[in-house]
């Protein structure tokens, strides 16, 4: 029996034709479409950014309401959580649960502070003073700015609450006691995916937020 | 059959767990749970072919009333509305609930066995985007029940039609419909595709190299790879155009800063490879069949599949011909119209390429070659009106004509559909195991090939002399009736014909008096050939090893040398994947989410303010994330059969 049981672990990984295993085409291909998905909204934004409802009235200086400071500082817990990622990919790798847990942990918590300054961010432009920025106005006047803005950067926002939820799911499966280095292929295309959602945010910093800065 | 089977040992014993959550379907669940509950890509392909005939039959008669109405001048079989309604509901439901799917039933069905593989590499997710695709059409349809009825927004959806603002009914709902109808079907085709990548790419059968594989299924990879590139934009437009009619962003709202232009750019960059999409697979059709029925090897294999690819990444670049109207500007429009003269190149290699073909072959005159060669024709005549509009003046005076409806439905009918009926009487003795009746089959050919030319060949003059499309009706005196009343008259041929063929298809299997096919009836050329019809439930029973192109023509008439082997036969049998309830779990989610969000709002009798009410697709939400977590949870499970050699 414990010899059916061997060959039971070759079929979670069958050999494939390319030597690689289907789970990562599988989230290549996904990650391919999620460019499309991206790239959509971000030519939206870059064909609305500078469009005012009522030209010349109601010209939106965004530099007004962006708080350039607290984006750069959740960019940058961002980024650094793609290092737990990678670290918690190489520990699995290796073998090492415990470690695996902390650097899974790492970044559900840096991914958790940059989803937590993004709602503090809508928040604060939602409500700021004399500047309200909405869905669908600026001082409380038409535009689209709001519209391109929140939709965008929601998108993101929801593809890394996705992302924290998955690895909290890997987290808690790391306690039931299964989890071992068969999973690390699992753990590697989570990881795909979150250094996929970093790399979207390295180009919607520069494009939504420095740009309005020097451009 | 099995001669003996046993349970999957699974080493993380999740086998346990799960029958307490939800038991699942044993190997011989059997009925109408072993349809619910299947993870077979042959069973799945069915209820894809099955539920995209039916919407085939929803369309059709859509269609027939819009004929009826255009019968004679200032009718009144429909009002201008309903008409309106018409016409979006058949070119929405032809686009996303007939053609594609029809074309995903063989891509389930055909490919994993042209590559020799048991099955796709994600059973599971294969029977969510099936359901996905039924709650798709389920939600679109269920439009003619509330408030506004079905949409009337044309299947493009153009801004500002769509603006609530603007809506004939107050409170319309047609439109949310269309948007979160396309939605789920849109997630359907990714996770199909997804899918038929990773098998393409990764389960062939040794010595299946890409470029042995046969076209077919190098036409479901280009599809494949279109859908998941062209669907993102109208996935991210529709996502807009939610937000403007739910939440009030300004995206598309002209009053507002909007631009209705964008829309149409998004919609085109998804729309003109989804022209490519819904004619690929049938060009793959007809090139798995025309070398069969003309005795040779198919003429330029390499050129037919580089010309595939080409047209697939062309089709990235040409959509703005749709738009030649919209004031673009003479560069941008000089540019689309170069590229879409340019993509009429690689198309026109494969024509000659199955003109190569039949050339000098022994040409057996059956169903699916006639409907191959109906396809050829037909076809050609769609592309060349297709090169006519690449000129921009030219475009100019078709916009909006019947010169245009005429050629897209020569594309679409003469081209995508009989391309998938041909499909249909090559591989249903593949599916059903039986041989259709020829003299039948052929009365279907003669009925659709002259209603078709009799409905769609009148409308290139009523174009030219001046007959605007979407419109409901027309005026006396502009000499439009002889040419539509004889449209309407093949409307109603066509209509016939289309029928009798759907009866011979869904009866095939039960139908006695039908010969048994035997595994290669029309002495074929390709893998699944080699396998019983109809194929069993684990495909092949020992994986082949591939040594020419054309295996089943090799292993009867080639060289020793070619002759495929079998790998050995491991003392475990053949795995099979288990079934799974959790796929139509999540589905069921899904819809309950699309409903919920679809009837969240509701206005205050006593205020008159919007109330919103996200319970309801919480729940559905919820539902969904729930399926996929025990989904993840129950693991593939499976078990072991030991076919005998000879049983495939």
């Amino acid at each position: 029996m414990s010899e059916a049981a061997a060959h039971a672990i070759d079929h979670h990984e069958p050999e494939t034709s390319t030597g690689i295993p289907n789970k990562k085409v599988l989230m290549w291909a996904f990650l391919g479409s999620d460019c499309m998905f991206f790239g959509t909204l971000i030519s939206t934004h870059l064909i609305y950014r500078k469009i005012s409802a009522t030209v010349g009235g109601n010209y939106l200086d965004i530099r007004d309401i962006f708080d350039i400071e607290l984006t750069s500082f959740s960019t940058f817990i961002l980024l650094a959580s793609s290092l737990f990622m990678a670290l918690a990919v190489s520990a699995i790798h290796k073998g090492n649960l415990n470690s695996t847990r902390w650097m899974l942990f790492g970044t559900i918590v840096f991914g958790a502070i940059f989803l937590a300054c993004q709602v503090y961010e809508f928040t604060h432009f939602v409500h700021a003073p004399g500047n309200e920025l909405t869905l669908s106005s600026y001082r409380g006047e038409p535009h689209v700015f709001g519209s391109t803005f929140y939709v965008l950067t929601g998108t993101h926002g929801t593809h890394v609450a996705i992302g924290v939820f998955w690895l909290i799911g890997w987290l808690a499966y790391s306690f039931t006691g299964k989890m071992s280095v068969a999973h690390a292929i699992d753990v590697e295309i989570c990881g795909l995916y979150w250094h996929f959602v970093d790399v979207v945010w390295i180009l919607i910093f520069p494009v939504v937020y420095l740009m309005e800065y020097a451009f | 059959m099995a001669t003996e089977s046993l349970k999957y040992l699974n080493p993380d014993t999740e086998t346990e767990i799960k029958t307490k959550v939800f038991p699942r379907p044993g190997q011989h669940a059997s009925g109408i749970v072993s349809w619910l509950t299947t993870i077979d890509h042959k069973k799945i392909g069915i209820m894809y072919g099955v539920s995209a005939l039916f919407f085939l039959i929803i369309g059709g008669l859509e269609a027939l009333l819009i004929r009826s109405q255009l019968w004679n001048h200032n009718m009144d079989v429909l009002s201008n509305r309903e008409y309106n309604q018409m016409f979006t509901m058949h070119g929405t439901t032809m686009v996303f609930l007939v053609i594609m799917p029809l074309s995903a039933a063989f891509f389930n069905f055909i490919m994993p066995l042209q590559i020799g593989a048991r099955d796709v590499a994600f059973p599971r997710m294969n029977t969510l985007s099936l359901w996905c695709f039924i709650a798709g059409g389920i939600t679109l349809n269920l439009s003619w029940f509330f408030t506004g009825g079905s949409p009337a927004i044309g299947w493009f959806g153009y801004a500002p039609l769509t603006d609530t603002r603007f809506a004939e009914v107050i409170g319309d709902m047609g439109p949310d419909f269309w948007i979160f109808s396309l939605q789920i079907l849109g997630l359907a085709s990714l996770l199909a595709s997804f899918n038929f990548i990773t098998t393409i790419i990764n389960m062939r059968a040794p010595g299946m190299t890409m470029m042995r594989m046969p076209v077919f299924t190098w036409m479901t990879l280009i599809v494949s790879f279109l859908i998941i590139l062209a669907f993102p934009a109208i996935t991210i437009a529709l996502v807009e155009l939610m937000f403007d009619r739910t939440y009030g962003t300004n995206f598309f709202d002209f009053l507002e800063g909007g631009k209705p232009h964008l829309w149409q750019h998004l919609f085109w960059i998804f729309g003109h490879p989804e022209v490519y999409i819904l004619i690929l697979p049938a060009m793959g059709i007809v090139s798995e069949i025309i070398p069969v029925f003309s005795r040779k090897p198919l003429f330029g294999y390499g050129l037919i599949i580089f010309s595939g690819a080409i047209i697939g990444f062309m089709g990235f670049a040409v959509w703005s011909h749709h738009m030649f109207t919209t004031g673009m500007g003479i560069v941008a429009t000089s540019a689309f119209s170069i590229l879409t003269m340019l993509i009429a190149i690689p198309t026109g290699i494969k024509i000659f390429n199955w003109i190569g073909t039949m050339w000098e072959g022994r040409i057996r005159f059956e169903t699916p070659m006639l409907f191959a060669l109906g396809f050829i024709t037909m076809f050609m005549v769609g592309g060349f009106t297709g090169i006519m509009h690449s000129s921009v003046p030219i475009d100019a005076q078709h916009q909006d004509s019947y010169f245009v409806v005429a050629h897209f439905h020569y594309v679409l009918i003469g081209g995508a559909l009989f391309g998938l009926y041909a499909g249909f009487y090559y591989w249903i003795p593949k599916i059903s195991g039986k041989m259709l009746n020829e003299k039948l089959g052929k009365l279907v050919f003669t009925l659709m090939f002259i209603g078709f030319n009799l409905t769609f060949f009148p409308m290139h003059y009523l174009g030219m002399i001046g007959q605007p499309r979407r419109t409901h009706s027309y005026n006396e005196g502009h000499g439009f009736e002889t040419w539509n009343q004889i449209a309407t008259i093949g409307a109603f041929i066509l209509g016939v014909g289309i029928v009798v063929g759907i009866y011979q298809f869904v009866t095939a299997a039960y139908n006695k008096k039908l010969k048994p096919a035997g595994k290669n009836p029309w002495d074929a050329r390709t893998l699944e050939w080699t396998l019983s019809s109809p194929v069993k439930e684990y495909n092949f029973s020992r994986t082949p090893i591939i040594k020419a192109r054309d295996q089943a023509w090799e292993n009867n008439y080639g060289p020793k040398e070619n002759h495929s082997e079998k790998e050995p036969l491991d003392d475990h049998g053949v795995h099979m994947p288990d079934k799974s309830w959790y796929p139509l779990l999540t589905g069921l989610g899904l819809l309950g989410l699309v409903l919920g969000m679809l009837f969240h709002q509701s206005v205050d009798v006593n205020t008159g303010e919007i109330v919103r009410n996200y319970i309801p697709a919480i729940i559905g939400g919820s539902v969904a994330i729930l399926g996929i977590i025990l989904w993840s949870i129950e693991g593939p499970g499976g078990y072991h059969l030991f076919p005998k050699e000879e049983e495939e």
